[in-house]
């Protein structure tokens, strides 16, 4: 029977709606995968999707884990204007760019152990408890920045949004380097597993003995240190901390890259590679919009239907007819089921 | 079987996929008016999926329906009703806060002047119910009356907005002997009025009672159909089982308890229920008898730390054991399989394997996953031992019928090797097959000098394989029983005398 784990057979649906999004790349940009190699640095349409969906890839990751806890993270937006702005105060003030990044993180860290006491401990529902942080957030990134946009010209810290390491943009490795480690981390030890099962059925999972507060409050650790290191990589790149527009509707992105990577918005069974591709989608339709030239107008518009054709594509009605279609060897509407019978054996 | 009689609903070739599953292949059923017609099977045989078939909860992927000669598709569960086709689910699935008359009427109250006349819906609700020889007050809420008139409301009000067809869902899973001779007077005048009616249930004796026909499911396929005049029991449990069911006297087999395991002294929490005390030896099973509600349930999660005490101590080989939670249950090797299956126990999506490797992973802690291999090797054990049927250990649990899902949560905790496992109603709502099988589990275990304290509702039961009965009444333990004096008749006279005995 079919219904093993593969890994590619999961990805299946993301890797063929990525690969139909970069088509239309190419149909409306024929150089969209030409790669140049430039003053120590890669160039090309394809490196630029990589480069710009950071951000996105990045909180993906953490999202995911979050979602498949039956969660969400509505701060990750918020957060990231935090991080952004302690990165920048803190140059400002004369240190480091590693002094920085380790300030930003460590926001991130309290803002994710902040959302998950109020949802583990306090058992606050986690769209609401997150919601406080997403308006508050804002507020706290202002105070930081004293209300202006805080600029910067520290070398170290404008690397990791616009440098390079071995000719790839800085961004590009980060979120694949965390994207692996974090994959890695959850599937090499029992986490993922124990994960999945608070997501489908808390109680249930309680009584199996498993520490669900503990995890749970990891899992927003988590997505609030993803948000922080994205955060970092955006006010990076425009060498300054925006608190009213950094990450701004970045946490809907987020969402949207883990529910196109056919992760339940119930929780449970998750993955990562999928959200990450998820994420890369969402930046191809965003760049093919870019390249074809359209009025900006147009550009939401056509977004939204881009995206709505690839749920739909993925609906759980249209997945049941494909079954069907497959189970019957191609006859569409199975009237008896003598066919489906011996086909199905 | 030639009727000339046309049936009111025929259904021909009903077949049904799940994913990865065929749940109905091929399944024909026709309902003639004024009959009762059984539709039986092991659980997971497809009676529940033929149902939603028939009513239009789920789409059909195959197969045809007849109502009256003419083709139907109802697409939704309210279609099915405007055609004539009502339903009625073991859970009364009305609004219990609203008055009897209102739930009768929702959605088409009597109206004058565009208002609701209560004064006329109250008049139509009494007559309604006085036609099922049910005399009550309609003005009061629904909640007010016990869950049998509860179930002929909801009969009388699937009556009267489809009329032609009436599918009863285990409707007397949860009622006493009384209530039951209810439900029945009402079923038999629905019967003389010409309707069709399917009924399902677990009671082969009230099949005998009631019904006319009976269908046989299993495994989605239609095994076969029996006038019930010319068949008996035997065969019917033959069709449903497929072997001949083995010799139901049962010998008890209670033995005697060794060393004492844990002593429990004065446990209990305010509200839920009354401080217990008892011991626990080892190689024994203590039996909780009661009625529903007396607080079987509530002993087995104090006891497990599933519900925190408020009073009262467990010492555990004569150390004081603080239980904070199920956490600290587990580490004292205790095990707990709940009585709600879906809710508390399986973990839906999970595979089989992960669902039998759960809690022994959640005791090794995060950080040292049991391996593939391993966990490969423990599942597959437990599929052999306790003869789990399962088409693949990657298989979501959830696909499995409830016998075998109860089976991997024994698994579960098997494989953390307990020394006190608590079942709460580890027979409820599986089949014949499968029930055999877990009581004998029982029996093994406690030989092999586990610990064991087995909530059951089934009398006959606990008499088979306690060692001790610990009867419960009214959230107050009041009798324990052990030895000679462990038979159905004195586990009944606790429960209902009123001055306490001391044994």
């Amino acid at each position: 029977m079919a219904a093993s784990h593969s890994p590619l057979r999961r990805l299946a649906p993301q890797l063929v709606i990525l690969a139909a999004v970069l088509a239309l790349n190419l149909a409306v940009f024929p150089d969209f995968f030409r790669i140049e190699f430039q003053n120590g640095r890669l160039f090309g349409g394809v490196v630029d999707v990589l480069n710009r969906g950071a951000p996105t890839a990045i909180l993906a990751i953490g999202m995911t884990l979050v979602i498949a806890t039956k969660g969400i993270d509505l701060s990750v937006g918020a957060v990231m204007a935090i991080a952004g702005a302690c990165a920048a105060k803190i140059v400002a003030d004369g240190h480091g760019w590693g002094t920085a990044l380790a300030g930003a993180l460590a926001a991130g860290a309290a803002c994710g152990i902040w959302n998950g006491v109020l949802v583990a401990w306090l058992r606050i529902q986690p769209i609401v408890a997150t919601l406080v942080l997403m308006v508050a957030g804002r507020g706290i990134a202002q105070l930081v920045t004293e209300g202006t946009i805080l600029t910067f010209l520290n070398e170290g810290l404008i690397h990791l949004g616009a440098g390079t390491i071995l000719g790839i943009p800085t961004p590009v490795v980060i979120w694949i380097a965390l994207g692996a480690g974090v994959t890695w981390a959850v599937r090499k030890t029992a986490l993922g597993l124990l994960i999945e099962a608070i997501g489908i059925n808390a109680a249930a999972s309680r009584l199996a003995g498993i520490n669900a507060r503990v995890l749970l409050t990891c899992v927003y650790l988590v997505s609030g240190l993803c948000a922080a290191l994205a955060g970092v990589i955006v006010a990076a790149d425009i060498k300054g901390a925006d608190a009213n527009n950094a990450g701004l509707w970045m946490e809907l992105d987020a969402i949207l890259a883990v529910v196109i990577g056919g992760n339940s918005l119930l929780g449970g069974r998750f993955s990562i590679t999928a959200s990450l591709l998820g994420a890369l989608i969402i930046q191809s339709v965003n760049s093919a919009i870019l390249l074809s030239g359209m009025p900006p107008e147009f550009n939401l518009v056509i977004k939204a239907v881009l995206i709505l054709a690839i749920l739909v594509i993925q609906s759980p009605r249209i997945g049941h007819w494909l079954y069907i279609l497959r189970a019957s060897g191609g006859d569409p509407a199975p009237r008896r089921a003598k066919t489906v019978k011996e086909t199905a054996r | 079987m030639t009727d000339p009689v046309r049936p009111v609903l025929q259904a021909r070739g009903i077949t049904k996929f799940f994913p990865g599953a065929i749940a109905l292949a091929d399944v024909d059923l026709a309902l003639h008016p004024g009959e009762v017609h059984a539709l039986l099977g092991e659980n997971g045989a497809g009676k529940s999926t033929l149902i939603k078939c028939l009513t239009g909860a789920y789409p059909r992927d195959g197969g045809t329906l007849e109502l009256d000669g003419a083709e139907v598709a109802p697409g939704s569960t309210q279609e099915s009703q405007a055609l004539g086709i009502g339903t009625v689910y073991q859970e009364v699935n009305l609004l219990p806060n609203l008055t009897v008359a209102e739930n009768l009427f929702l959605g088409r109250q009597p109206r004058r002047f565009g208002l609701i006349s209560r004064r006329r819906m109250a008049a139509a609700a009494t007559e309604l119910l006085q036609g099922y020889g049910l005399d009550i007050d309609v003005r009061e809420p629904l909640s007010h009356y016990s869950v049998a008139v509860q179930q002929v409301i909801a009969i009388a009000r699937a009556v009267e907005m489809s009329g032609r067809v009436l599918i009863l869902d285990e409707p007397t899973a949860s009622l006493d002997r009384d209530e039951v001779e209810l439900v029945f007077s009402v079923v038999r005048k629905l019967k003389a009025r010409g309707l069709a009616i399917v009924f399902i249930t677990h009671f082969l004796d009230q099949v005998f009672a009631i019904c006319d026909r009976a269908t046989v499911l299993r495994n989605g396929h239609v095994v076969g159909t029996r006038d019930l005049s010319e068949t008996g029991p035997r065969d019917i449990v033959h069709l449903m089982l497929g072997r001949q069911l083995e010799s139901e006297v049962r010998e008890r087999h209670g033995g005697q308890g060794g060393e004492v395991l844990a002593e429990i002294d004065g446990l209990g929490r305010r509200g839920m229920i009354e401080p217990f005390s008892m011991q626990i030896r080892e190689g024994e099973v203590i039996g909780l008898a009661g009625l529903l509600g007396a607080g079987r349930t509530e002993t087995a999660s104090l006891l497990f730390g599933a519900v925190h005490a408020d009073q009262g101590r467990i010492r555990l080989r004569g150390r004081d054991l603080k239980l904070k939670g199920p956490r600290d249950a587990v580490a004292a090797r205790f095990a707990l399989c709940p009585e709600d299956r879906k809710t508390d126990g399986i973990i839906g999506d999970l595979s089989v394997r992960e669902n039998i490797i759960l809690a022994l992973q959640a005791r090794q802690g995060w950080a040292r996953p049991v391996p593939r291999a391993r966990a490969e090797e423990i599942a597959r054990g437990y599929v052999r031992a306790l003869d789990i049927r399962a088409a693949s250990l990657d298989m979501p649990i959830r696909l499995l019928s409830g016998g075998n899902q109860q089976k991997a949560l024994l698994a579960r905790w098997l494989a953390t090797e307990p020394e006190l496992l608590i079942l709460d109603e580890p027979t409820r709502g599986i089949d014949v097959g499968a029930h055999a099988e877990i009581i004998q589990l029982i029996e093994s275990l406690r030989e092999r000098g586990m610990s064991l304290v087995v909530a059951s509702s089934e009398m006959e039961e606990l008499v088979a394989y306690s060692t001790r009965v610990i009867v419960l009444r009214d959230r107050v333990q009041v009798a324990e029983l052990a030895g000679d004096r462990i038979t159905a008749e004195n586990i009944v006279r606790a429960i209902t005398d009123e001055d306490r005995e001391v044994a």
